[in-house]
């Protein structure tokens, strides 16, 4: 009878130590290499303090402006592996009009104070960039 | 052998009693203290985040940058991140018409009449990353759990994809990946925000309208934030103590 019930807990931790994964409650109910692996996903965005280490002359002519806070990869996309020197990843030259719409056209769900255009009576329709600089937006 | 009922229950007790704990040792030995090697401390930060309604403008950025960033199917129904407008009329301000076009991910083409007495506003939701998580409590097998820094995470080699979760959020923040079958949502960029960067979201929004918030952080900003402004949370009738504040929340918000 008291073999049968060492047996019965034998099973028991061998199987419990086959069905709970390593780790499980270290830190609560659940596995603790988690966190790990949460942490180690690639990041794609580097960052704007990491553009400005090599590009001080944009920073630069950012200054002041209305757009000195956006951050770079905001408009340039995400270019982490530029960041690392990979060559294959060039930041996007964003197409001017279509960037600049995406924020600044006129819409009634917007906050009033931000500032808006609607496009036949702003700048006669030209190119945005005709008139204002992206990194610096006020026309001097 | 002589050994009475009494004395066999004791010792079966005994033996029971010390191979468990015993057990539980071994097993805390053997994982070790996963934390000591690394330069973050998770017990020195409490993660959540702070909405500005008032600067947001509905450009999409954000969700574009959360895709991107975190390998979210591209389909207009998967989101870890989304921006809803809201259009109030004065007649029913309890029921307003919300909309969110591929969850802004194109921006918002323009649907409503200026000053026809309405309020018209945008919206961003993320997970909310609840202090009390009701995905946290549902889950059968301990996949989806709160990190000791106040995120809700999720063990994707552990989740079973019973969608439980994904009922139990009352934000709807939850999705199903179709590629793994298993649940995915907002990890608030937890691989950047351990290194010192701050989510995808924030790095790509324009206006300044998120911040991220580290509430154990004496010089955040968020404690200024918090202290200056009108802010709420999403459902507090839920009791999830949510962690996403929001500033100049309108009430017919859900």
């Amino acid at each position: 009878m008291a073999g049968l019930f060492g047996l019965g807990i034998a099973v028991f931790f061998v199987l419990r130590h086959l069905l709970v994964p390593e780790g499980f409650g270290v830190y609560g109910h659940y596995r603790a290499g988690a966190l790990a692996d949460n942490m180690t996903v690639p990041a794609r965005y580097a960052g704007a303090s990491a553009c400005g280490d090599c590009h001080a002359d944009v920073v630069a002519a950012r200054e002041g402006g209305r757009h000195a806070r956006i951050g770079c990869e905001a408009c340039h996309g995400p270019l982490s592996a530029h960041a690392r020197g990979s060559t294959d990843a060039v930041p996007r030259r964003p197409n001017g009009r279509e960037l600049c719409l995406s924020c600044h056209l006129a819409n009634v769900a917007r906050p009033k104070a931000f500032p808006q255009v609607t496009i036949p009576d702003h700048g006669d329709a030209g190119p945005c960039l005709a008139c204002h600089k992206a990194h610096a937006p006020a026309i001097s | 052998m002589n050994t009475t009922r009494r004395e066999f229950l004791g010792r079966s007790g005994c033996l029971l009693v010390l191979s468990a704990s015993a057990a539980s040792a071994w097993e805390a030995i053997l994982a070790g203290r996963p934390e000591a090697a690394e330069s973050y401390s998770t017990a020195a930060h409490w993660w959540g985040m702070c909405i500005d309604i008032g600067k947001c403008i509905g450009c999409g950025n954000c969700v574009r940058a959360c895709k991107q960033e975190n390998d979210v199917p591209l389909d207009p129904t998967f989101f870890r991140t989304w921006v809803e407008r809201y259009h109030v009329v004065p007649d029913d301000l309890e029921r307003p018409l919300v909309d969110s076009p591929n969850g802004g991910y194109d921006g918002f083409p323009e649907r409503y009449q200026r000053d026809d007495g309405s309020k018209n506003f945008f919206v961003p939701k993320i997970c909310n990353h609840c202090a009390a998580s009701p995905c946290v409590q549902v889950c059968p097998v301990g996949a989806t759990f709160d990190s000791p820094d106040g995120v809700v995470l999720v063990d994707k080699t552990y989740c079973l994809g019973c969608r439980y979760c994904i009922q139990a959020c009352p934000y709807g923040c939850r999705f199903i990946d179709p590629r793994s079958r298993t649940v995915d949502k907002c990890t608030l960029c937890y691989h950047r925000i351990t290194k010192g960067q701050t989510t995808a979201c924030c790095e790509a929004c324009p206006t300044g309208a998120r911040r991220l918030a580290d509430f154990k952080d004496p010089k955040d900003p968020v404690h200024a934030f918090l202290r200056d402004h009108p802010v709420h949370v999403l459902k507090p009738q839920m009791a999830t103590h949510s962690k996403v504040y929001y500033n100049a929340l309108d009430g017919s918000v859900r």
